[in-house]
């Protein structure tokens, strides 16, 4: 096995030194009726030629076609740094940074990484990630929790159904109330009023996304309000991590929270992504995950290292903020890399190219909802939306999401995503095959 | 004697907006092919901001050069031996990277038709039937996206199986061995997390897990081989104790990179467990992650998993989203499928008879160690090793040199620290792990280093106190940085 590197002359030394008989003897000691006592039913090894057709062949099955899918996972140019700098072995294999004098490398790069989604949304701190975007929601509806004392939670319908499912999840196996509020039919926004009519103060928190799951651009400061009016904090969420390149920073929210994917992440069909909490300085005790901070070594030269642990579950145990342990460092250092190459200026370019598009896309089709959006937009096709996205498919684009999947009242609707990776052409034929009575 | 490192040049490399100045740029996009929209004009001026205060302005080249510089100041495993026990550190296949970048499974969106996803639920397939081969357990979810959040599946699992036979349990009990993510994840559920001693071999006491089982209790979490890579020998009567209490037992599958061909926890008694695919399965660590934690349970646990579960309908692969007794979704989409793709990748060029090797190498390495350093450090428990092996600081303790300072110095000799101060009911823990993918001379080296230290904290303990000697940060104030934290970048700081 070419991953083992040890010659049977070296074994049988080895096991002289031990002073065992063989590879068995090690372990001898183990109940009789606990070993297996046959060879595991998996072929024998593959050479890597082998194994490298064997994932080609199932990802040739997979189209790899123009897509305007959105819905909370978006196709972005990946810069070619990315993955040159997530390959170099030093990132790709190492472990959590505990021992500081020899991880400068990965602490300096979250610290890094810290600043830089703090300067993106406008927040004091923020953690080194969290898995992904739908459990950073619950993670942060906690965090509100905590902070107030309080255990119910309101949240808008127009955030990631997926996301609320898992904070549903989370409200199933624990003292949390979860209570959501309806998005305004015409304007496809949260309705605030609805919100107003859902607070009480028991509420810890009200949650909403901006662009909305419809991409639509809310309005933080009212929401802000109206949680603030009744001691909740206002957790911000965001799928689409490229919006906040054009976007005012969501300064009002207390805590805000989402998906990186945007930034240079792949798709591949769901993860492995990166999600991020990022809070008032105030809140910082009560926030969940890694922090990497600035301290000395002892020759008074700057270094990093990790810090406030004792919220961690590694210190604290039952106590602490949360379990997490792993999170998703290296997805977290493409980001970086992503937000380094394309900078002040280029984030901007890109999400005026994103908007751009879509509003290239959008202004040929008769919208559902009339709020400004950002570059994902719904349309009711004349016909059914199943037929007009097989339509589609047979031309090699694949359509929209049928929003009958999460919302029965928008059933027929398709939520369409354009990106600075969708070509005119596509557009046109998409617009097309929608208008198409 | 140092035999592995010297010193060579090493580049300092300051904060990537240091470097940055207005108008460097390091990236171009393609020209429009479509009208360009005004952000003012399309979202309201009062929704668009008017930059990204203090974000980086950098060249291509400049961004190349830094995040490589700062490289060359980590150790990873393509470096050397990464001895940190509980973590297994193994050698990360490359081939895993490239598969994984496979443009058609990288590129699928959770949302494509079915129809155009049959490579990436393909993958799915095979590795749950691997898993589930593995592991001797009947059916297992790939969602979860690291092993706390396996806990956390399999914990609320458990709670729901308690609930559908109408008696909601209030306690979950946690060897005082345990990981620290098994107490944060019975609380996080909703549970009283009661502490189970360990007996005088650092095992599983069952006189004591017999006074403590009862009625209340849903679930022990156990940890096999344990933290201190024993394995539990009595687990089959220990799991007999619980479920003659109605009670179920977890397993941490931390461990499992000792078990893998030669025995299995559905086998011995174990309910649901999970899987860390970053660990066992040789996906990178990658500085804290991505992982995956899959969940494998038995029949009875099965109608609870979470959404969505594969199902095969004729000829195709298809998701049902819809199953009444689920606990729902742990995560959006369907977990962190690049990481599924990765360990799939492992396991096909070990095949079965190579997994089982890995684990005989492994099993070999640690006892290698083990006998090597058994005269010069603490053994406090004489229990056969499996995969790791567990020291204690005592006798450098008594020269007033602790487990983290020797693991400090080991940095000067060119390796990565063990796990030092943990499992907690060791004094001054040393947990060795070496893995099945270190070559006798490493391990040799290794032996040496640790040999030279010893006699070190003997001739002069204060020297090895102030390590590391020859690292390019020397020991870091760790007090400061929690007492005032300085959490970001800000100008003119």
């Amino acid at each position: 096995m070419r991953y083992l590197p040890k010659s049977d002359a070296e074994r049988r030394q080895m096991l002289d030194e031990i002073g065992a008989r063989s590879l068995d003897d090690l372990f001898a000691h183990l109940p009789e009726p606990v070993r297996l006592n046959r060879a595991l039913d998996i072929a024998p090894g593959r050479s890597e030629y082998e194994i490298v057709d064997y994932f080609n062949k199932l990802g040739a099955q997979c189209g790899n076609y123009p897509s305007f899918l959105g819905a909370g996972v978006y196709r972005h140019y990946r810069p070619v740094l990315c993955d040159v700098v997530v390959s170099r072995g030093e990132f790709l294999t190492s472990y959590t940074p505990y021992q500081a004098e020899i991880a400068q490398g990965s602490l300096t790069t979250i610290f890094e990484f810290q600043t830089m989604v703090c300067q993106l949304t406008g927040m004091d701190v923020a953690n080194a990630s969290m898995y992904d975007g739908s459990t950073a929601v619950p993670e942060a509806a906690l965090m509100a929790m905590r902070v107030t004392g309080r255990e119910r939670i309101v949240v808008a319908r127009a955030v990631h159904p997926e996301y609320r499912a898992v904070l549903d999840t989370n409200a199933r196996n624990r003292e949390m109330s979860v209570v959501e509020f309806a998005y305004d039919a015409s304007t496809g926004l949260s309705d605030l009023a609805a919100l107003e009519a859902a607070m009480d103060n028991q509420t810890a928190a009200v949650i909403m996304q901006s662009p909305n799951f419809f991409g639509g651009v809310e309005s933080v400061k009212a929401a802000a309000e109206i949680a603030h009016k009744h001691g909740a904090l206002l957790v911000l969420v965001f799928t689409e991590a490229v919006s906040l390149g054009l976007l005012k920073p969501p300064c009002e929210a207390d805590i805000v929270c989402g998906e990186l994917q945007s930034f240079a992440i792949s798709p591949s069909y769901g993860g492995p992504f990166a999600g991020v909490i990022a809070t008032k300085e105030k809140f910082l005790r009560q926030m969940p995950g890694r922090l990497a901070g600035q301290t000395k070594d002892s020759n008074g030269n700057r270094a990093f290292c990790l810090t406030l642990s004792t919220r961690e579950q590694h210190i604290r145990r039952e106590k602490a903020t949360s379990n997490i342990c792993t999170n998703q460092a290296l997805i977290a250092l493409m980001a970086t890399v992503f937000m380094t190459v394309y900078g002040k200026k280029g984030l901007r370019e890109l999400a005026t190219q994103n908007l751009s598009k879509a509003h290239y896309l959008g202004g040929q089709l008769a919208r559902k909802f009339s709020a400004p959006y950002f570059n994902e937009l719904v349309a009711t096709p004349r016909r059914a939306a199943g037929l007009v996205n097989d339509e589609l498919l047979g031309q090699g684009i694949v359509g929209g999401l049928d929003l009958g999947r999460f919302y029965p009242e928008l059933s027929g609707s398709l939520l369409l995503c354009a990106t600075e990776m969708s070509q005119r052409a596509d557009m046109d034929k998409v617009a097309e095959a929608i208008n198409r009575a | 004697m140092i035999n592995k490192t010297r010193q060579h040049i090493n580049q300092n490399e300051g904060l990537i907006f240091e470097v940055s100045s207005p108008g460097k740029k390091g990236y171009q996009l393609p020209d429009l092919d479509v009208p360009e929209i005004d952000p003012a004009a399309a979202l309201g001026v009062a929704a668009v901001r008017s930059e990204i205060e203090d974000f980086p302005e950098v060249s291509e080249v400049e961004t190349i050069r830094h995040f490589t510089r700062l490289s060359t100041q980590n150790y990873g495993i393509d470096l050397g031996l990464f001895p940190l026990g509980s973590c297994t550190m193994k050698y990360n296949p490359r081939i895993n990277e490239t598969v994984a970048r496979t443009p058609g499974l990288a590129w699928a969106h959770p949302y494509q038709p079915e129809s155009l996803s049959q490579g990436c639920l393909e993958v799915v397939a095979v590795l749950e039937r691997m898993l589930l081969e593995i592991t001797g357990m009947d059916a297992v979810t790939l969602q979860p996206a690291a092993g706390a959040h396996g806990e956390w599946t399999g914990i609320m699992l458990v709670r729901a199986l308690h609930e559908s036979r109408g008696n909601g349990r209030k306690k979950i009990l946690v060897p005082d061995s345990a990981h620290g993510t098994n107490p944060a994840t019975a609380a996080m559920c909703g549970y009283t997390v009661e502490n189970l001693p360990s007996n005088e071999y650092g095992m599983l006491d069952l006189s004591a897990l017999e006074r403590q089982a009862n009625e209340d209790v849903a679930a022990m979490m156990v940890t096999n081989p344990n933290t201190v890579g024993v394995f539990e020998a009595d687990i089959q009567k220990a799991a007999a104790i619980l479920h003659a209490k109605g009670a179920l037992v977890y397993m941490d599958g931390a461990n499992m990179n000792a078990m893998v061909g030669i025995t299995r926890p559905g086998d011995f008694g174990i309910d649901v467990m999970h899987l860390n695919l970053h660990k066992t399965f040789s996906t990178p660590h990658g500085g804290g992650g991505p992982g995956a934690g899959p969940v494998a349970v038995k029949k009875q646990l099965e109608p609870f998993l979470p959404v969505p579960r594969l199902r095969r309908v004729g000829e195709l692969w298809t998701l049902d989203q819809h199953r009444p007794a689920s606990i729902g979704k742990v995560r959006a989409f369907i977990g962190n499928f690049g990481v599924l793709v990765r360990a799939l990748s492992y396991i096909l060029a070990h095949g079965g008879p190579g997994l089982r090797n890995a684990t005989l190498d492994a099993i070999l390495n640690a006892n290698y160690i083990r006998k090597a350093l058994e005269p010069y450090f603490e053994l406090p428990f004489k229990s056969p090793s499996m995969h790791e092996c567990v020291f204690g600081d005592d006798r450098q303790a008594a020269k007033g040199v602790k487990t983290g300072d020797i693991a400090k110095r080991l940095i000067d000799y060119g390796f990565h620290p063990y796990t030092t101060s943990f499992p907690m009911i060791v004094h001054g823990a040393l947990m060795i792990e070496p893995t099945e993918t270190e070559p006798k001379q490493e391990l040799d080296l290794f032996i040496d280093a640790m040999i030279s230290i010893a006699k070190e904290v003997e001739e002069d303990p204060k020297f090895v106190l102030a390590a590391p000697h020859n690292t390019r940060t020397s020991r870091v104030d760790e007090t400061t940085a929690a007492r005032k934290p300085i959490l970001r970048w800000r100008p003119g700081q």
